[in-house]
């Protein structure tokens, strides 16, 4: 049975209701050079046993290693719990429905997670969430373009310790809209921005000023210094955060200079890395840019017999009401990974997340140290880090860290495609999950590739 | 029946324009359409020092219905805009012609207003639209 509501019959009336000879006619307009052809090289459909089969197979192919991987996305532990509670029939959807109002729950759900993330960043409004922390960040550059009325430039300062893949999504994103990003150099001895490097755009127009805390190489920016610059010369301040170092780190909210626009990877609150996806973004904002921001918005309200409710609002923003002129085409947000985000910030509670980002600051400081003691590894930067950190080799760090996952051990990321200036260096991580163990597991692989290889 | 006071001109998209007597034209939306948007939520006013052109989005004004563009009937420059909107946007509810303006611009060319409807012109349009 066809699940499509309309037989050949109801095609044949609406056609002829409106005139047209067929389907194909109404596409018309649409040149024959942009047409999608049938795809070529896709096979057959396979049955629930073979697919079920394949996908075994390639969820096996992952394997069970020891990661060190960070870079955007990270190892935490996910309480029972989380899962147990989102994968519920009455959570488990993936969008705002589309009766949202008669679904009080998911927008309790939402609301509650919105609540949590503006308390988390310091700021006063927070969406329901966005496809994930890269174009969370795009976004967050177009809403600063539209916050910043003045500018004429649509200039965005954009550091280079910002993550590579984010500045590559945002360029992406935000070039057809005439946004130019600029990239701010950073010191190699200290792994950061040197606020002076910014005394150059004095007098210029700059509509952005994007700031990633803790950056890139897992070093801390000085966001104060860099914050307070953009403030005194009225650009937007786009911060982009981790979730679980803010248990830590000053809120942006808190910074100097404040921000205007945080975004951020939601990934680390209690979604698992699943091969790289599904992730969800995060946004927040001040109320006086409320509505700038993109996305979703579920508010508390009082119905007509003055009992508290809940509701999606600030709609004019969006494309249905306001089509061209709407904030984005951002018209739903990542459900279910909210919900189990949502879970967790819950179970954790505030004291739960510091213990979490305590943990991982002091077992990265116990992995820099047992890297380092190895010979031919030294640590990159000077700088304070949360939990990832650069180490740099005496020789390139691809052939290393192959030679890593060969005993399924992911050192980490080799730097060399992005940051070619750091010469052999990776970037590795170290969350709660890892034990004393492990890390000294890892230093003494490390250690053996690099006689190894020596003696090759 | 909506106000349309003599002394204004109009536009076909419901802005009116004041000439000032320093030359300045204050424009906003006329008695008609508020009514027709309803309460007024918030108004997102220009930026002083903005060029727009005749026919330019230059306002947008958002209702517990909608959010709809507000035209600038004539080009110019915008020289002033009614911040206090911001807090108050109920203001074009209660004083559309008065209280409720949107802003001041610096006309390009100020026989450019005379090409506008007059009131009775106007009073015309809306009663066609059915007020």
């Amino acid at each position: 049975m066809a699940f499509i509501p309309h037989t050949p019959a109801d095609i044949e009336e609406m056609l002829a209701a409106i005139g047209a000879a067929s389907i194909e006619e109404l596409f018309d307009e649409i040149p024959a050079s942009i047409r999608a052809r049938p795809l070529t090289g896709v096979p057959e459909a396979f049955g629930e046993m073979q697919i079920g089969r394949l996908m075994r197979e390639r969820a096996a192919c992952d394997g069970l290693p020891l990661s060190f991987l960070g870079a955007g996305a990270y190892e935490h532990h996910i309480p029972a719990a989380v899962w147990a509670i989102a994968t519920r029939g009455e959570f488990y959807s993936s969008y705002t429905p589309y009766q949202a109002e008669a679904s009080q729950g998911t927008l309790q759900t939402i609301y509650e997670f919105q609540t949590m993330i503006a308390s988390l960043t310091g700021m006063q409004v927070a969406n329901a969430s966005l496809y994930d922390g890269a174009s969370a960040f795009a976004e967050a550059l177009l809403m600063a373009m539209r916050i910043n009325r003045r500018s004429k430039s649509l200039k965005a300062l954009v550091p280079s310790t910002v993550h590579p893949h984010y500045r590559a999504v945002a360029r992406a994103i935000t070039s057809h809209q005439s946004v130019k990003l600029e990239e701010i150099p950073y010191c190699t001895e200290t792994g950061r921005i040197v606020p002076e490097a910014l005394v150059r755009y004095e007098g210029e127009d700059v509509a952005a000023l994007a700031i990633q805390q803790p950056n890139f190489f897992g070093v801390l920016e000085d966001a104060d210094a860099l914050s307070d610059w953009a403030r005194r010369r009225g650009i937007p301040v786009v911060a982009i955060v981790n979730p679980t170092s803010l248990a830590l780190l000053q809120p942006p909210g808190a910074w100097r200079g404040g921000a205007d626009v945080v975004v951020g990877e939601g990934q680390p609150l209690g979604v698992p890395l699943s091969s790289g996806g599904p992730y969800f973004g995060f946004m927040a904002t001040r109320m006086e840019h409320v509505r700038q921001m993109p996305g979703r918005i579920v508010g508390r309200t009082l119905d007509t017999t003055g009992h508290p409710g809940f509701t999606l609002t600030l709609q004019a923003r969006e494309q249905h009401i306001r089509r061209g002129r709407a904030t984005s085409n951002i018209c739903t947000n990542q459900g279910l990974m909210v919900t189990a985000a949502t879970v967790y910030l819950s179970l954790m509670g505030p004291q739960g997340l510091q213990r979490v980002a305590t943990a991982c600051h002091a077992r990265t400081a116990e992995l820099l140290e047992a890297l380092t003691r190895v010979p031919g590894v030294r640590s990159a930067f000077s700088s304070p880090f949360f939990h990832e950190v650069v180490l740099r080799l005496d020789r390139p760090a691809a052939p290393v860290l192959a030679a890593l996952a060969r005993q399924d051990i992911l050192g980490g990321i080799d730097l060399a495609p992005y940051y070619p200036e750091l010469g052999a260096a990776f970037l590795a991580c170290a969350t709660e999950t890892k034990t004393t163990a492990d890390i000294e597991a890892f230093a003494s692989a490390v250690g053996a590739a690099l006689t190894s290889q020596h003696a090759a | 029946m909506s106000q349309v006071p003599s002394g204004l001109r109009y536009s076909k998209t419901h802005e009116w324009v004041r000439v000032m007597p320093d030359g300045l034209l204050e424009i906003g939306i006329t008695d008609h359409a508020q009514r027709a948007l309803g309460d007024l939520v918030f108004v997102e006013t220009p930026e002083p020092g903005r060029r727009v052109s005749a026919g330019e989005p230059y306002a947008v004004v958002e209702s517990v219905k909608a959010a709809s563009d507000v035209y600038c009937p004539v080009a110019g420059e915008i020289a002033a805009a009614n911040t206090e909107l911001a807090s108050a946007p109920e203001r074009i509810n209660q004083s559309p012609y008065e209280a409720g303006w949107i802003a001041r611009i610096r006309p390009d060319d100020a026989a450019a207003v005379a090409k506008l409807l007059t009131p009775e012109q106007y009073s015309k349009l809306i009663e066609a639209e059915g007020d």
